[in-house]
């Protein structure tokens, strides 16, 4: 039997049994518009209704956390009073309709993200994925992205540092755009999103209200389909120009003190600013639609409450200051306009003039979505990605040629094609940008500095989501070691299919335990982040691809690293150990065309190790150089550190294992590091104490890179040939 | 000595120019917002980098007609030091301040980079702490850096030294293989007949401090101060 509101339900995204519930809380059949706010707020997107109970298993505390998830974005502390304020976000589907847009308000939302918390925005960084760059049609929307992400990042002049890109068949038709923006701010200056205080008045400020972006939420919480190119209205349009000025009006007014709470309009616009801060606060919002500056005419209430415009914020300030708020937003020439104020009915109350047009629990609309558990069932293809015979590999003469190959696939080769087109030094305070293991940043007026990544290890995720995941969050702490960094905290972005397919919520779940498994053992909390479901067209999902952002804090900036080989004679040494596995590596994909095998053992006792390793050698000035095995294996590590450094290196690797396994199997927990030969007793002491294994490798300098097992050269190239496979392919590729 | 660095809406790089003059070079230095319109007591103005009025329209055509650029224009008439930096640079060629106009990048992207240019003219108040053919080390970082003007101003321009900074190979040479924008003639950097502006897509300000990647930026920035200190010493001697 259909419920009375089936088909209104279905209009919404909703299910009968949710409407039986919004029945239930609001105690009366709602009418259309307060049906569209919930069907906004308990869209996936809004509501984490299916990720919610799992998101649970992470550790979200710790002394350095003073904000876990919940809030705009996290907070921890890196000590002088100050703390890092950071987030990352998904914009996927707007992003695959319209690549530039997409990318773009990416940035935006992220950006408002950080702010609305009272910091300043310092940094940005981003995780991307695309599908073939051989189609046009993947060229165009990686190139359009990129142009979006920095037209607005530039614009708004906060340096885009770090990054990764990732290129998958997966992605075709659902690419991935994950930005991720980082403030500074002192503690006691931290602003919450809460409203309190009855009579407070409600200011939206920013720019005006118009049709775009209607319905994004709902849009991003449904699979992609053919007709979603036809939905170009749910894509929100950006203007870097508006959201810089909207900063730093922001700012401004921080430093008075008027302001109560504060929040960003993302998803759901007005509807989530308003009833997320009075569920916070514990307290209702009365509001005037009306009173909206608008962009458009003829818009009816329910578009005005859900729509997507950019650049605008919703101020809760003390009564009797809006002429203050106000003036400062005249001075920056943006709008302010009183459309409401705090009451204590706990109701989201919406006016239009004089007429009461809908009127719902706020936290009702906000926290009070069911939870939704999907069943998770292990995927009957699962084995047969697993099984890969390596023994029909085959072994051939030419390992310089195969390396000199696997460096100019697009996931491996050099993003300065992507990076040169970020201002990453604007704000004076980069120390070591793109290009390297991971960015540091200067923080003002101290000797230390942030390190910062944001990785993601899809094709491992794909073959063992728990493994994978758990991956994702060692290398990025690995990365940030090797720059002279200890890892304090990060955020997630998890890129998922349709939950609703229990393969895909099996992959989902399976990740969030072994990201929570590596966040314990490593003592890195979660806090914060973004679900992304729903990344599908047709019958094929996404492979899993949970990014992790992460932070991480440089001591001392006299003590930092950089990947490349700097000082000859230096000797280059392996911290950890080789290992004979190929699996889930870009050489297998490469010689089989084929996403297989069994991932590498991970022993997070041992990534610990070798990290603690690192660090210490950095903090004690050991260690001059460093550079994580990661995509590509040893070999291409190696490579990378000879191109970076423009200098040769002679080496001789253990014997033992299988040259393919030794050159490009991706095993984690590896670090190539040189020292001067000088120093090189000390490191192996400590490496001793520790109980880490380390291999001498041999020594840099000249021309050539010329890699050795057992008196037999493997691989000898000039430097000069690697680096012009690394660097060219990406121009190469975007130029036809 | 006090500098003024100009703020737009949009402006983005005034931090980078605030720092590199107070933190780094110890000088007297203002923001002063678009809708100011006395530079009395200002002894030299920097128009920083960034966005201003991001760039509707084109890069500059909006911000020529702030407030302050009325001042800016007066202070430039009597002779005051006024150096545009990237933006800065678009403003002054909009404002007709400096000659010639800075067009899309030949490859149409944004390029954010570290480039070798060529000192062309060490006798200006500019440049006077580099030597001629010196090639410094800038940060450039710019979607409209490609600097275009006629043939009749470029050979006038060239023949009385006004062609300050251009792009080049690491050992000086020029050539288009090291133009990274298009630029006519590979210029980097200009200034005007009388001396006292200069516009440069380079960014002097943001090469002020080892950690940050190198100091070469100072060779620009010391000039101007040393051009001002000499100013205030003459003054004095009045």
């Amino acid at each position: 039997m259909k419920l009375p509101g089936a088909e209104r339900t279905a209009r919404v995204g909703l299910t009968d049994a949710e409407y039986a519930r919004i029945v239930e809380l609001v105690g009366r059949e709602p009418g259309d518009l307060e049906l569209d706010l919930f069907g906004v707020m308990w869209s996936e997107h809004c509501s984490y209704k299916t990720s919610r109970p799992l998101l649970r298993l992470f550790p979200t505390t710790g002394a350095a956390v003073l904000q876990g998830p919940g809030e705009n974005a996290g907070i921890v502390d890196i000590g002088d009073g100050l703390a890092v304020v950071m987030k990352v976000e998904s914009h996927n589907h707007p992003s695959a309709v319209e690549p530039y847009q997409g990318a773009a308000t990416g940035s935006g939302g992220i950006i408002r993200d950080i702010f609305t918390m009272g910091a300043r925005p310092v940094a940005m960084l981003d995780s991307l994925r695309f599908g073939d760059l051989g189609e046009a049609r993947q060229r165009s929307l990686f190139r359009g992205v990129v142009k979006g992400i920095g037209d607005y990042d530039n614009c708004m002049g906060i340096p885009t540092v770090a990054g990764e890109v990732g290129f998958d068949d997966s992605y075709t038709g659902n690419c991935l755009v994950n930005a991720m923006c980082v403030g500074i701010i002192r503690h006691t200056d931290i602003k919450r999103g809460a409203a309190t205080g009855v009579g407070n008045p409600v200011i939206l400020v920013g720019a005006t209200t118009g049709r775009d972006g209607m319905g994004g939420a709902s849009f991003a919480s449904v699979d992609l389909t053919a007709a979603s190119q036809e939905r170009k209205s749910a894509v929100q349009v950006g203007d870097p120009f508006l959201e810089k000025l909207l900063l730093e009006a922001c700012l401004e007014l921080f430093r008075t003190d008027a302001v109560v709470g504060i929040q960003d309009l993302g998803a759901a616009g007005l509807t989530s600013a308003s009833c997320e801060t009075a569920a916070r606060g514990g307290m209702g919002i009365d509001l005037d639609v009306a009173l909206v500056p608008r962009r458009e005419d003829g818009m009816v209430p329910a578009e005005v409450m859900i729509s997507e415009s950019q650049e605008r914020m919703l101020v809760i300030a003390h009564q009797g200051r809006e002429e203050e708020v106000q003036c400062i937003f005249d001075k920056w020439g943006l709008n302010a306009a009183v459309i409401g104020r705090v009451t204590d009915d706990g109701m989201l109350t919406i006016r239009n003039g004089d007429v009461v047009v809908g009127q719902v629990p706020a936290k009702a609309l906000a926290e009070q979505a069911p939870l939704r558990h999907p069943e998770a069932v292990r995927p009957a293809w699962q084995d047969d990605l697993l099984d890969l015979d390596v023994t029909r590999l085959q072994q051939q003469d030419d390992w310089t040629g195969t390396l000199t190959a696997l460096l100019g696939t697009p996931t491996i080769a050099s993003k300065e094609w992507v990076y040169r087109q970020y201002d990453s030094v604007v704000r004076t305070n980069t120390v070591i940008g793109p290009g390297s293991d991971a960015a540091v940043l200067r923080v003002d007026g101290t000797d230390h500095g942030i390190a910062l990544t944001i990785d993601g290890p899809g094709r491992m995720c794909l073959l063992d989501p728990a493994t994978g995941a758990a991956m994702a969050v060692a290398e990025a702490a690995r990365n940030l070691v090797c720059s002279g960094a200890k890892p304090l905290a990060l955020t997630d972005c998890l890129n998922f299919g349709n939950p609703e397919k229990p393969e895909v919520f099996w992959q989902f779940s399976q990740a969030v335990v072994g990201m929570s498994e590596a966040c314990r053992k490593l003592r890195i909390p979660v806090i914060g982040g973004n679900v992304s479901f729903y990344n599908e067209t047709g019958a094929s999902a996404i492979v899993p691809t949970p990014v992790v952002g992460m932070v991480g804090v440089v001591e001392d900036l006299a003590h930092i690293c950089r990947q490349g080989f700097g000082e000859p004679d230096s000797v280059v040494v392996l911290l950890g150990a080789n290992t004979d596995e190929l699996g889930g590596s870009e050489y297998v994909r490469v010689a089989t065309g084929r996403r297989a095998g069994r991932v590498p053992l991970l022993d997070l006792e041992r990534e610990k190790e070798v990290q603690e390793l690192c660090l210490t050698g950095i903090r004690r000035g050991l260690i001059r150089s460093a550079h994580d095995v990661s995509d590509g294996g040893l070999s291409v590590t190696l490579a990378e550190s000879c191109i970076s450094g423009q200098m040769g290196a002679d080496l001789s690797l253990p014997a033992g294992i299988r040259p393919d396994a030794l050159l490009f199997g991706e095993a984690p927990s590896r670090i190539v590091v040189t020292v001067g030969a000088g120093d090189l007793q000390a490191l192996v002491d400590a490496a001793v104490e520790m109980g880490v294994p380390l291999a001498v490798l041999g020594t840099t300098g000249g021309t050539l890179l010329n890699i050795d097992v057992s008196g037999k050269s493997l691989v000898r190239a000039p430097v000069v040939d690697l680096a012009a496979a690394w660097s060219g392919s990406l121009p190469q590729v975007m130029s036809v | 000595m006090r500098f003024a660095v100009a703020v737009f809406p949009g402006s983005n790089c005034d931090v980078d120019a605030y720092r590199a003059l107070h933190d780094v070079l110890g000088r007297d230095v203002e923001y002063l917002w678009y809708r100011e319109t006395d530079l009395s007591g200002f002894d030299g103005v920097i128009l920083p980098g960034g966005f201003s009025y991001g760039d509707y329209l084109r890069p500059g055509a909006i911000a020529r007609f702030a407030p302050l650029m009325e001042a800016v224009v007066r202070f430039a008439g009597r002779g005051g030091m006024v150096l545009g930096i990237c933006n800065g640079f678009q403003l002054l060629t909009e404002a007709g301040l400096l000659p010639g106009a800075l067009l899309r990048n030949r490859d149409l992207t944004f390029l954010c980079d570290t480039v070798p240019v060529r000192v062309e003219n060490a006798d200006t108040a500019f440049t006077r702490c580099c030597q001629n053919g010196q090639v410094l080390r800038l940060p450039i970082a710019h979607g409209d850096g490609n600097y275009a003007v006629d043939a009749a101003t470029l050979a006038v321009m060239e023949q009385r030294g006004q062609v300050i900074l251009r792009y080049c190979a690491p050992d000086g040479t020029v050539d288009e293989q090291h133009n990274p924008n298009g630029s006519v003639a590979n210029i980097a950097g200009i200034i005007n007949g009388q001396g006292n502006v200069a516009g440069m897509m380079p960014h002097p300000e943001r090469a002020a401090e080892e950690l940050l990647g190198g100091t070469n930026g100072l060779f620009i920035l010391q000039s101007m101060v040393q051009e001002l200190e000499r100013r205030q010493h003459e003054a004095s001697r009045c």
